[in-house]
């Protein structure tokens, strides 16, 4: 009975495709929308994932500071110290690896190339902590760091820019305080009293544009090349930056916590005094975005379910129409022997036909704008099976639900009333 | 004949309730012998086609008992009268009732689908019972590519197929030519000589009425003349 249902649903659909095509648009764009939103939602969540990791999965930051975004001010706050890193090293559970980080803008030449780049002078464990990988040559080391050395590792667009194709290992460049001729470019490149000639010993891997700006643009040095060859050892507190990694499986809140007691104390805040430092934890920062990534998808997604909800009324409406046209039909059907059960099956079974179409449909329409979107704003596509799925049988339950109003009305009908109907 | 296939007892129908309440039969006692040939006639208005629907068991009395064969109609549902009409009754009516744009074949089978019978048996019996109304050459054509005879034609076509023990036709010749009228009438004798099938008729026409065996009059609810032909 349900096979003849199908099969009489299918060429009631055909004699009409132009209206079934109207009936199930509403399903249609429901059902596409839903998934659209959902699979670009995961997308860009992934996409925020991925940045987040390119910094270091389990990276910590602490920078001197009052207050987050545009109402902080780094004006006349003090930097941290050697002794600050020491102590946090020390004292700290969870810490997995800990540098200090000094960063400024210095011109930097190479032969006829030159330009303004961000010079950072910090220990070994920087790169690791950071996830920078080594795209070739070598990293610094602690003897280097102890030593002094004038070695530094460069970023790829950093390589680029001063070398172009030529092979940077082992070249010489020029950093800090230039010829005039150069500076007229370099406007914001902060003059120092000195400058030094450093070998390149490695190029870093490229991390890629980030929301967080270029960050291959970079000269790595050791924290005391930078400090004896070029800034000068102006006063302890030089630290621009302290960089940390947690344990794997460390508490970060609990981390974030302690480091932050900690540094008051050492900073010799009152009780009653705010931070004059931010720590930043990129750990909590991708479960915040991701967390508000996801909460946008949801809503994205419950906005287009509710196209969906709509979708299934023009079902039920069109239905209707349906059922009122072709009353005789139902009558006939009777006289010869239907039970109402089966004029309510052979309805129901039509509009749960028409709006499984549309939500097949609708899968593949979604399919198509994901492929697209997805390609227009940059984000990875990840075919989710699941929700595919979950909007496919949403789409079957739309037919059940809206379509049982027209379909009892049809089984209701009375034999001898129906056959009368003009 | 032996046992009676039909026997109505007192039977009334009344429609609406109240003051608008209509008694359009009132008191009908009958009974058909197996394989009889009946004429229901009588003014317009009579109350005949309430009787067919009735006998048809489309439709229930007030009251009164109606036994078919040796089932009390009265007492059943809805769902029960649509299987008794399933298995034992056929329908032919004035206005054809035949599904629009629906080939002549698949409205034939129609009756069969709710009998689950498969879909080659179903042709094939489809087929049979179209070349037996002489409609062999338009299985393919569609209600509205029929003339008025051909459509009447496929629609017995439709209530016999099933073999059904009783035919009713309510005033099945109403929309047609005379010419036609009378192959559509030779044609239920034929049905009710050769199969034996019982065939009650509703008709105004004399010439229509002259075909079967017996004329019921029906004036005002009521039965007012009863003649069987020698
Ligand atoms: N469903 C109904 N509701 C109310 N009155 C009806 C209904 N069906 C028939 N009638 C009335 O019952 C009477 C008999 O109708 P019907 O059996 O159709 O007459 P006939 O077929 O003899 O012309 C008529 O007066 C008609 O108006
Ligand atoms: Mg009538």
């Amino acid at each position: 009975m349900i096979g003849n249902a199908f099969h009489i649903a299918l060429r009631e659909i055909r004699r009409n495709v132009m209206r079934a095509f109207l009936t199930v648009l509403g399903v249609i764009i429901g059902v596409a929308a839903v998934i659209t939103m959902v699979t670009l939602g995961q997308g860009t969540t992934q996409a925020v994932k991925n940045q987040i990791s390119s910094l270091g999965s389990n990276l910590v930051m602490l920078r001197p500071g009052m207050g987050f975004g545009p109402r902080s001010s780094s004006a006349g706050v003090p930097n941290f110290t050697v002794a600050d890193v020491t102590a946090l090293r020390d004292q700290i559970h969870g810490i997995a690896a800990i540098v200090p980080v000094s960063s400024t803008s210095l011109s930097t030449i190479y032969r006829q190339n030159a330009r303004s780049t961000s010079i950072t002078g910090t220990a070994p464990a920087y790169f690791g902590i950071n996830n920078w990988k080594l795209a070739r040559g070598r990293l610094f080391d602690e003897t280097d760091l102890r030593d002094g050395s004038a070695v530094c590792v460069i970023g790829d667009t950093t390589k680029t820019e001063l070398f172009g194709t030529e092979d940077p290992l082992g070249k010489l460049i020029r950093i800090g305080k230039t010829a005039s001729s150069s500076s007229s470019s370099t406007t914001t490149t902060k003059e120092t009293p000195y400058s030094s000639t450093f070998q390149v010993i490695g190029v870093l891997a490229a991390k890629g544009q980030s929301g967080m700006g270029n960050q291959d643009d970079t000269i790595i040095v050791p924290l005391s090349a930078l400090q004896h060859r070029l800034t000068g050892r102006t006063s302890a507190r030089n630290i621009s930056q302290i960089a940390l990694s947690a344990e794997e499986g460390a508490n970060s809140e609990r981390l974030v916590a302690d480091i932050t007691s900690l540094m008051r104390s050492r900073r010799n805040l009152h009780a009653n005094e705010d931070n004059n430092f931010n720590v930043f934890d990129t750990r909590q920062i991708a479960e915040t975005l991701s967390a508000s990534t996801k909460m946008m998808t949801t809503l994205l997604a419950a906005v287009a379910g509710v196209s969906l909800l709509v979708g299934g009324i023009g079902i039920m409406n069109i239905m209707l129409v349906s059922v009122t046209e072709r009353t005789r039909e139902i009558g006939i059907r009777l006289a010869i022997g239907a039970r109402a059960r089966e004029v309510l099956l052979q309805f129901l079974v039509e509009a749960i036909t028409l709006s499984c179409v549309g939500g097949l449909v609708g899968i593949l329409l979604a399919f198509g704008l994901c492929v697209l979107l997805a390609r227009l704003i940059d984000v990875p596509f990840l075919f989710d099976p699941k929700i595919n799925l979950i909007a496919f049988f949403f789409s079957a339950a739309i037919g059940v639900l809206f379509g049982f109003t027209p379909a009892r009305r049809a089984a209701r009908l009375d034999p001898i009333e129906a056959l009368r109907h003009e | 004949m032996n046992a009676p296939l039909i026997r109505l007892n007192g039977i009334t129908k009344k429609y609406g309730v109240g003051d608008a309440a209509f008694q359009a039969l009132r008191g009908i006692d009958l009974t058909i012998a197996r394989g009889d040939f009946v004429a229901v006639m009588g003014p317009s208005g009579s109350g005949k086609s309430t009787l067919m629907n009735l006998l048809g068991c489309l439709d229930t009395p007030t009251t009164g008992q109606y036994l078919y064969e040796d089932i009390a109609v009265e007492q059943l549902n809805a769902d029960q009268r649509s299987l008794l009409r399933r298995h034992a009754l056929g329908f032919i009516f004035q206005g054809f009732n035949l599904l629009a744009r629906t080939s002549a074949l698949e409205n034939v089978e129609l009756p069969m689908v709710y009998r689950n019978i498969p879909r080659q048996e179903r042709h094939r019996l489809a087929k049979d019972a179209l070349a037996t109304v002489g409609l062999a050459d338009k299985f393919a054509n569609t209600p509205a590519e029929l003339s008025g005879g051909q459509q009447q034609r496929v629609a017995i076509a439709r209530a016999i197929v099933t073999s059904p023990s009783t035919l009713f036709a309510d005033e099945p010749t109403g929309n047609l030519d005379s010419k036609t009228t009378i192959e559509i009438m030779e044609f239920l004798v034929r049905l009710n000589a050769e199969r034996g099938i019982t065939i009650l008729l509703v008709t105004h026409e004399d010439d229509v009425a002259a075909y079967a065996r017996r004329t019921i009059l029906v004036r005002d609810g009521l039965i007012a003349t009863d003649h069987a032909k020698p």
